[in-house]
């Protein structure tokens, strides 16, 4: 017979790891990319694959000749960054942006701070903001000529966010730019202008519901911020529905239901507890909602969330879970 | 114009004197009075804040050391005699030289001459380890091989010898400053006197279970047979609870018990060899 | 909707694999090794020499404290050694070695099947014949029952939970007295009620016994003041605080006793201890041993004698198989793993599980990706990323008491939970350690 083992308690663990995680998390954006391919064709496929190899191998390279220290790329978190950040991007982007974005987002977002568990913004966002201030004009033109199956006509233009902004700009109102711009079914299944992640809420929402089922996240940070952007864009609406767009055309468009289920709710860069995460996405809505009213960019979720993914330190802190047998007050 | 520009430059030097001013009156009510001799001395310890002393660092030392009346009871073991009397001249006091030392591992347990029982599978510490259970092997006193000592040391002399699965000491590099002596939750490790030319005689073992235990556990462990007692001619060794223990203040490294050692347990070191060339008792380094 | 506590908590699988394997009487031993600390407290003193005749029930020892318990023989025959023996970790403690020579029964003790009833004691008497018994708890703490049957003069019970709960998995022990035997552990719960003085009773137990629930709630028709509570399953609903707050929804302060909730909580098995002993004169000899493992030939519970060795029970059950990799007394969340398999029984042994590499092997550990499973899954509300990452800088003892790691109740739900497999217990267990060292060596107030 062989030596027995001898552990201190408990003997046994939970089925879930941090492969099985992150698997579910990529697993959740199938969706989101197949609409994207389908959509934009091959360039989106292509900006994928891209990213993932490289935040793949860029991790892998660090972590051998760098660090020198054992490699983790199994753990797949490198993937799902790669895949976050394909669907941040114009679906027609060249590829060798996406390399470029990839490489800062595992070196220099991620790696930087320690790896895994220890960077404070979310390398994948961090990615998308440094080659939207270094190639704004690639950043934000989609050119989708190039739909596969013929599912959405060509088209070629800004994201409708863009395309109000510029609309708002130039002296219209509201009334004048929604009368040629998309209905709500449109939005809420083919938005055709948008980065790869943007096009279809449905996909993502399916997403949503996948990572609620398998209990990965929890839904207080997504629904949080879909409340506050609801909310406080509905106020606004009412003051001056000329001026400003309607809360359901500002959660439906832009990144803001890409970015709330699956870059705010990343664990290393979101807060511990249900406390700390509702101010963080209460924050998250708010920053939103004023950069897209106020700010000179058409959208602001990605900033929304790097700026309040500096808060979560100080959340972590001050925020503490409900102790037992701690009297309510 | 000109009357803006002489405004704003009297504003700011009217600010700044009322600032100074404040700053003073503050800078002399909270004047923290630090005798200049506690940098002194800080400048003349080693600076590594081992805490070996038993001091919080080696400002606190040199904090308490200058407020003391004497040097008794204080002793950086990194620095050892060289660096006390320095401290001593520097503030004007008598300081008594102290043998050096060194830490001693008391178990030679290692893999070959101590039997596995059964696997650790728990975190690579010896504390969780021996806070769970008696340990991997039937010796519930010896070395567990989780390093705890190596991660306390500082001075990069102490290591978990992979194929012996137990600590060894670098006695060169050893300060003495004890960190390990407190790392280790089964207090194997001594600081002992580091003695003439580096020699050293000791019991490797502190088992104290009965003999029959002790041996069907451990080849080399220490059955308290009372032999190495009944030799010593200074009565420097004692037998209690079924293990020797060698008093290095009295010991005159005659290694007689060595020899009478049946199961080797007691080590020599640093002795140059024997001129007889007889069956050697067990000479390993620890 | 069925009740249970209201923070943290984990579903491992249940395996109540020997939930159908009646209570089965474990066949006579040649030697009996009766260890002395069976009980929380300081271990008794034998009363007995080498040489001695003795038999089943006689004390052999006697408490050597006010936290302390009487040991009986559990085997009649002769004291062969008074001396030290390694227990389950290997650790030295003083046992009492009895070889046996048939099996003769002290005279007061009723060994019949009858039902008896009536309580005709008083409160005193109660608790003098628990005592006398050495009846300890049997959910694992091994408290000595006397001491909890009279609380402090300045606080009152309101009620006693019986904890049917058994939320480790594999254990059935439990489950299986309750289908056996209900009448006789209400009875108990009865005697105990009396014993403090209080007229309200619960039996709390998961909703995956269905029949122990249903032999309970049909025996307790007969006992109006005890009510028996179905809770839904979730570990650790065992825990003394956590069944409190499931079944009577309060919560026990930190720093505080249960009973500063009004409630007093006794295992099953300690409740048909105690009906045993008063109402049988029988004191605690022997207790149901569940013998499991998936890799097992077969699924046991035994009523074992007390200081059985465990490699005799492993032997009578059809012996090691050859993947077993781990040797576990008790459940797999809590209990504890076997180091040396000649140790014998004590009387909280509740289970004797066998678990193979795959299914017990430590993963390893990688970086903590900080999820928060580990703080959503404490069922003390706190923070075991923050604790391990304290006790791993060293030393931070002012702040790992600030974060109440004294309240950790050891239950392993977040080692459990812990994507990363980090062993977060394993490091809250020192500091809390440490830290309580650090607290009672303070003057109190």
């Amino acid at each position: 017979m062989n030596k027995l083992f001898v552990s201190p308690s408990p003997h046994t663990h939970g089925p879930e790891s941090t492969q099985t995680i992150m698997r579910d998390v990529l697993i959740a954006l199938t969706p989101a990319m197949l609409v994207s391919v389908l959509a934009s064709g091959w360039s989106a496929l292509v900006l994928i694959i891209a990213g993932v190899a490289t935040c793949v191998l860029t991790e892998f390279l660090i972590q051998k000749y760098l660090i020198k220290g054992p490699v983790t790329v199994c753990d797949l978190s490198a993937a799902v960054t790669g895949v976050l950040l394909a669907l941040n991007l114009p679906p027609n982007a060249p590829w060798w942006l996406i390399v470029i974005g990839s490489v800062v987002a595992i070196g220099v977002a991620k790696m930087t701070f320690g790896g895994l568990g220890q960077n404070i913004f979310n390398p994948a966002l961090v990615g998308r903001v440094f080659l939207l201030v270094s190639f704004p004009v690639l950043m934000t033109t989609w050119d989708d000529a190039g739909s596969m199956f013929g599912i959405v006509d060509a088209f070629s233009g800004a994201t409708p966010l863009g395309a109000v902004k510029e609309g708002l700009k130039n002296g219209q109102t509201l009334s004048q730019l929604t009368a040629d711009n998309l209905t709500f079914s449109q939005q809420f299944f083919f938005n055709v202008g948008g980065s790869a992640g943007e096009l279809s809420a449905l996909a993502l929402i399916l997403g949503f519901i996948y990572l609620l089922c398998r209990r990965v996240i929890k839904a207080t940070i997504p629904v949080t911020i879909l409340c506050t952007v609801f909310v406080v864009s509905g106020i606004f609406w009412l003051a001056n529905p000329e001026r400003f767009t309607n809360p359901v055309f500002n959660i439906f468009t832009g990144g803001l239901l890409l970015g709330s289920i699956f870059m705010a709710t990343d664990y290393v860069t979101s807060p511990m507890t249900t406390k700390g995460q509702i101010i963080f996405a209460v924050g998250i809505g708010l920053i939103t909602v004023f950069v897209r009213y106020f700010g000179s960019y058409p959208e602001g979720v990605s900033f929304a969330i790097l700026i309040m993914n500096c808060t979560v330190p100080l959340l972590n802190k001050y925020c503490k879970p409900h102790r037992f047998g701690e009297v309510k007050k | 114009m000109t009357g803006t520009i002489l405004f704003t430059i009297a504003c700011l030097v009217a600010l700044g004197l009322l600032f100074a001013v404040v700053l003073y009156f503050v800078a002399q009510k909270f004047k923290v009075e630090e005798d200049p001799r506690i940098g002194t001395v800080e400048s003349i310890l080693p600076g590594a804040n081992c805490g070996g002393c038993g001091q919080a660092g080696c400002h606190a030392f040199a904090e308490n050391v200058v407020k003391a009346p004497s040097m008794d009871g204080f002793f950086c073991p990194v620095g050892g005699n060289p660096v006390m009397a320095k401290v001593a001249e520097a503030l004007g006091r008598a300081v008594e030289e102290k043998a050096p030392m060194v830490a001693v591992m008391r178990c030679s347990g290692s893999l070959a001459n101590r039997a596995r029982t059964n696997v650790y599978d728990g975190y690579s510490s010896c504390k969780v380890m021996a806070s769970l259970y008696a340990g991997d092997t039937g010796c519930k006193f010896g070395c567990l091989g989780k390093g705890d000592c190596e991660a306390a040391c500082q001075f990069d002399a102490i290591h978990v010898d992979p194929e012996k699965g137990i600590a060894v000491v670098d006695e060169d590099k050893c300060t003495a400053c004890g960190s390990c002596v407190k790392a280790c939750p089964k207090g194997i490790l001594e600081l002992r006197a580091k003695g003439f030319k580096n020699r050293r005689v000791f019991v490797s073992c502190i088992n104290k279970d009965k003999g029959a235990v002790t041996r069907k556990a451990c080849s080399v462990g220490c059955i308290g047979c009372g032999k190495c007692a009944k030799t010593c001619p200074f009565g420097a060794i004692t037998v209690e609870n079924n293990v020797a223990y060698i008093d290095f203040t009295k010991c005159k490294m005659c290694r007689k018990c060595v020899e009478v050692c049946p199961t080797h347990a007691i080590h020599e070191v640093n002795f140059p060899p024997k001129p007889k060339i007889e069956e050697k008792p067990n000479e390993e380094n620890v | 909707m069925k009740k249970t506590f209201r923070i943290g908590g984990v579903h491992p699988h249940d395996n109540k694999i020997s939930a159908e394997a009646a209570i089965e009487v474990f066949p006579a031993i040649e030697t009996a090794y009766v260890s002395m600390a069976q009980h929380l407290g300081a271990p008794a003193t034998p009363v007995v020499a080498v040489g001695d005749k003795v038999k089943v029930g006689q004390v052999i020892a006697e408490p050597s404290g006010f936290i302390s318990a009487y040991v009986h023989s559990p085997v009649s025959g002769t004291v062969k050694s008074v001396g030290p023996r390694a227990d389950i970790a290997g650790n030295m403690v003083p046992h009492v070695e009895i070889t046996v020579e048939g099996d003769e029964w002290m005279e007061d003790i009723d060994r019949s099947d009858r039902i008896i009833s009536e309580i005709p004691y008083s409160p005193e008497e109660i608790i003098e014949k628990v005592k006398k018994a050495g009846v300890v708890g049997l959910g694992g703490a091994s408290f000595p029952t006397h001491v909890k049957l009279a609380p402090p003069k300045d606080k009152k019970a309101e009620c006693l939970i019986l904890n049917g709960t058994e939320c480790e998995p594999y254990l059935t022990s439990d489950d299986r007295i309750m289908r056996e035997r209900p009448q006789e552990i209400l009875i108990g719960g009865a005697i105990m009620m009396k014993a403090l003085g209080v007229t309200r009773g619960y039996v709390g137990i998961e909703e995956n016994k269905p029949a122990a629930i249903a032999s309970m709630t049909e025996a307790a028709k007969a006992f109006p003041q005890i009510e028996v509570v179905t809770l839904k399953k979730r570990y650790p609903q065992g825990g003394e605080k956590q069944l409190i707050d499931a079944v009577i929804r309060r919560q026990v302060p930190s720093g505080a006793l249960p009973i500063d909730t009004g409630a007093v909580v006794q295992n099953v098995g300690t409740s048909l201890a105690v009906y045993e002993a008063v109402q049988k004169n029988k004191p605690t000899i022997d207790n149901v041993i569940t013998v499991t493992g998936r890799c097992l030939p077969a699924q046991h519970n035994y009523k074992v004698r007390i200081g059985t060795p465990m490699s005799k029970i492993l032997e009578v059950a059809g012996g090691l198989p050859e993947n077993a990799a781990k040797v576990i007394s008790g459940g797999p969340m809590m209990g504890r793993a076997i180091a040396n398999l000649d140790a014998a029984t004590v009387k909280a042994n509740g289970a004797i599980l066998v678990l193979t590499e795959a299914e017990t092997r430590r993963r390893s550990e990688s970086a903590c990706i900080r999820c928060s499973k580990c703080a959503s899954a404490c069922p003390m509300g706190l923070e075991p990323w923050l604790l391990n990452k304290l006790s791993r800088a060293g030393g931070r003892y002012d702040e790992l008491e600030k974060e109440r790691v004294f309240d950790c109740i050891e239950c392993g739900c977040c080692s459990f939970t812990c994507p990363a497999g980090i062993p977060l217990l394993d490091m809250i267990r020192i500091s809390k350690a440490e830290v309580m060292k650090i607290m009672r060596s303070r003057p109190k107030k």
